[in-house]
């Protein structure tokens, strides 16, 4: 990737213990539940773990989507954690996302243009004839036909509308963008030229990603580092290679193992780590580490109490009772 | 044979812009609702026999000699003519005028129960979907409770308070008629609220009035118009019942329902008294469920059977 150094102590963002419960009648689903980690500026941070492993709710509580249950957001040295819904407003022409679903995520009863525009019209950016020029600027930034403008969503493929969706969160310039999910509903033909456009906007806009995935091979690909989360924790982040090549987490290791290796040899002789049972409730977390029903490592102390978040190497941290 | 060079592989380069010419031409949800009722032939047919008996009801009464009272007791029961096109009734009085005032009443009622059903669900199942949680819960309790209640005796009771009469019936047929309104736009919101497109609009800083009506309520016309073009015929219906069964407008006043009570111990020997209001109530009940149905269909084809 032809993308500029990145800073190790430029953080742009820095989460804290991050937490979101949803209130469910009497119980309480930990969705997201102590995660900490930071983005540095102009890198793209992958997520990925099973589904319902609260990797949108991190998404979406970062952006203060949802209110965080307790934890911060640091965005360049400021608290969002806290601030009101008006206090955001200017905020949020910093960070954007961009949605897993093509076919939900742009309002059908409105033009193309008009989704776009809605966040020129949002934040008074541009109005008149220098809206539709922007609107134009913006679709063909996207490789879209800026004659599109007037089209409504139904009129396009999910390719397209994934651009859409891309047009408009570059709407506002933002620093920032949560990639949720955004090609996981795509044609595999059309999730390369999904990947390449993001690839280009951030080399030609600096932007910095948080790209969401369950795919663990799309996400080594465009992720400069690369968090596993698990049941609403985090249980380790590394820079990509790094992680793909030396996984400590039993989590990680059996994620990887997963992937088939485009040689038969190899892809024969292997040894498959197979988890055995679900995913936990997240309303109804084990005790201790919440991964130790399903780990193949388990040992006593991990029942008792939940591994520490420990950076183990340089830049490898990990939650596990194999390394406290 | 040919040379082949590395230079004869080179990927073409394709203009993506170029490839994602749309040739059909740009239709909005409406404009295509639209042209789907449009080839619906039995929902045509039926809309144009309702916009036949708006614009009757509105012009035959102020353009006819006769009108709904005078009474003619000489000319009484007599059967249709040329003078009396659709005939008499017992107290001498022309059945073709007083069709249509009973029409008049009739859409009245139909529309303002439509209306009133409209503004207050809309609003009620809005605020308990949009805001959710306790007060959803609160709001949502209550209309069950009044939903529980028997129409009839909120009808008869109402009766007991207010003049019977066409303001009456419309308060008791609306005084419950609501909720099924409010339900729909409730589920509705809350269904909604959650879609992609509108937590983007909220990542873009939208404040609830721009969610609301940008984005949530054009999303829910659709069912909204479909409940509507159903609750019309209902109230018609409705008040064609209880003035039949002599809980609605009281005499002179023609309706539908009325008339057809006043028909009914005559029938054999004058059964046009009788026959005109029958049929009026059957064949309008007729069209406005069928345009319905057709509205449904060109609104959500997902939901066409
Ligand atoms: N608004 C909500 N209210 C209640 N529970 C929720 C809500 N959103 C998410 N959850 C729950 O939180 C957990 C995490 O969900 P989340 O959508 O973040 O998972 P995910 O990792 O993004 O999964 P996927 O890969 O399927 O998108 C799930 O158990 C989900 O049911
Ligand atoms: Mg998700």
């Amino acid at each position: 990737m032809a993308k500029k150094p990145i800073d190790q102590n430029d953080n742009l963002l820095e989460i804290r213990d991050l937490k979101k419960y949803f209130q469910i009648g009497e119980n309480t689903l930990k969705a997201v539940d102590g995660v900490s980690f930071t983005i540095k500026r102009g890198e793209t941070l992958g997520i990925v773990g099973e589904s319902g492993c609260g990797k949108s709710t991190a998404g979406r509580t970062i952006l203060k989507l949802y209110d965080p249950t307790e934890g911060q957001i640091i965005f360049e040295g400021k608290d969002l954690s806290k601030l009101s819904n008006s206090e955001m407003k200017p905020l949020r022409r910093e960070m954007q996302m961009i949605f897993q679903d093509p076919y939900a995520s742009l309002n059908p009863r409105m033009t193309v243009g008009d989704i776009i525009g809605e966040a020129l019209d949002i934040h008074g950016l541009a109005s008149g004839a220098k809206r539709k020029e922007r609107i134009q600027e913006l679709l063909s930034l996207v490789s879209l036909n800026p004659e599109h403008m007037n089209r409504f969503p139904h009129e396009f493929s999910g390719g397209q509308r994934q651009r859409i969706g891309i047009a408009r969160a570059l709407a506002v310039e933002p620093k920032f963008i949560v990639c949720d999910e955004p090609i996981s509903a795509l044609d595999v033909s059309v999730q390369a030229q999904v990947v390449n456009l993001l690839e280009q906007l951030q080399e030609k806009m600096g932007l910095t990603y948080m790209f969401i995935a369950h795919d663990l091979s799309m996400v080594k690909y465009i992720s400069d580092r690369v968090g596993v989360m698990y049941l609403g924790k985090m249980v380790e982040l590394a820079e990509s290679d790094k992680l793909y090549s030396k996984p400590l987490h039993p989590y990680t290791q059996a994620l990887l193992s997963a992937i088939p290796i485009p040689d038969p040899e190899i892809e024969r002789n292997r040894e498959r780590i197979v988890l055995e049972g679900d995913v936990p409730s997240p309303m109804n977390p084990p005790s201790g580490c919440n991964f130790r029903t399903r780990c193949p490592k388990a040992m006593p102390e991990c029942a008792a109490a939940a591994p520490q978040w420990k950076e183990v190497e340089p830049n490898h941290f990990v939650a596990c009772h194999l390394y406290n | 044979m040919q040379q082949l060079t590395k230079e004869h592989f080179q990927p073409i380069s394709v203009d993506l812009r170029q490839a994602e010419q749309i040739s059909r031409p740009s239709l909005s949800f409406w404009a295509d609702a639209w042209r789907r009722l449009k080839q619906n032939k039995v929902a045509m047919v039926s809309m144009i026999f309702l916009i036949a008996l708006i614009v009757c009801a509105i012009f035959v009464p102020m353009m006819s000699s006769n009108d709904y009272f005078t009474t003619d007791l000489a000319g009484k029961n007599k059967k249709p003519s040329a003078e009396h096109w659709f005939g008499t009734d017992d107290l001498g009085r022309d059945v073709f005028v007083r069709i249509w005032y009973g029409a008049r009443i009739s859409l009245e009622v139909g529309f303002a129960a439509a209306a009133i059903d409209l503004v207050v669900g809309v609003i009620y199942g809005g605020i308990a979907g949009f805001y959710g949680g306790k007060i959803d819960e609160a709001m949502m309790r209550f209309a069950d409770i009044l939903f529980a209640i028997p129409y009839l005796l909120v009808v008869i009771l109402l009766l007991v308070v207010f003049e019977p009469g066409v303001g009456t019936i419309i308060l008791a047929l609306t005084l419950t008629g609501w909720i099924g309104m409010a339900r729909i736009v409730r589920g509705q919101m809350l269904q909604l609220k959650q879609q992609e497109y509108v937590l983007a609009a909220r990542s873009l800083g939208a404040d609830d009035m721009r969610v609301l009506f940008k984005h949530l309520v054009p999303n829910s016309l659709g069912p909204i118009i479909v409940t509507l073009s159903l609750t019309v015929p209902s109230a018609i219906f409705a008040e064609s019942f209880l003035s039949f069964i002599g809980l609605g407008v009281s005499a002179p006043v023609a309706s539908w329902g009325t008339m057809a009570n006043e028909g009914l111990p005559a029938m054999k020997y004058y059964p046009w008294r009788l026959m005109f209001p029958a049929v009026f109530i059957s064949v309008t009940m007729l069209a406005f469920n069928l345009f319905g149905d057709g509205i449904r269909d060109a609104v959500d084809p997902r939901l066409r059977k």
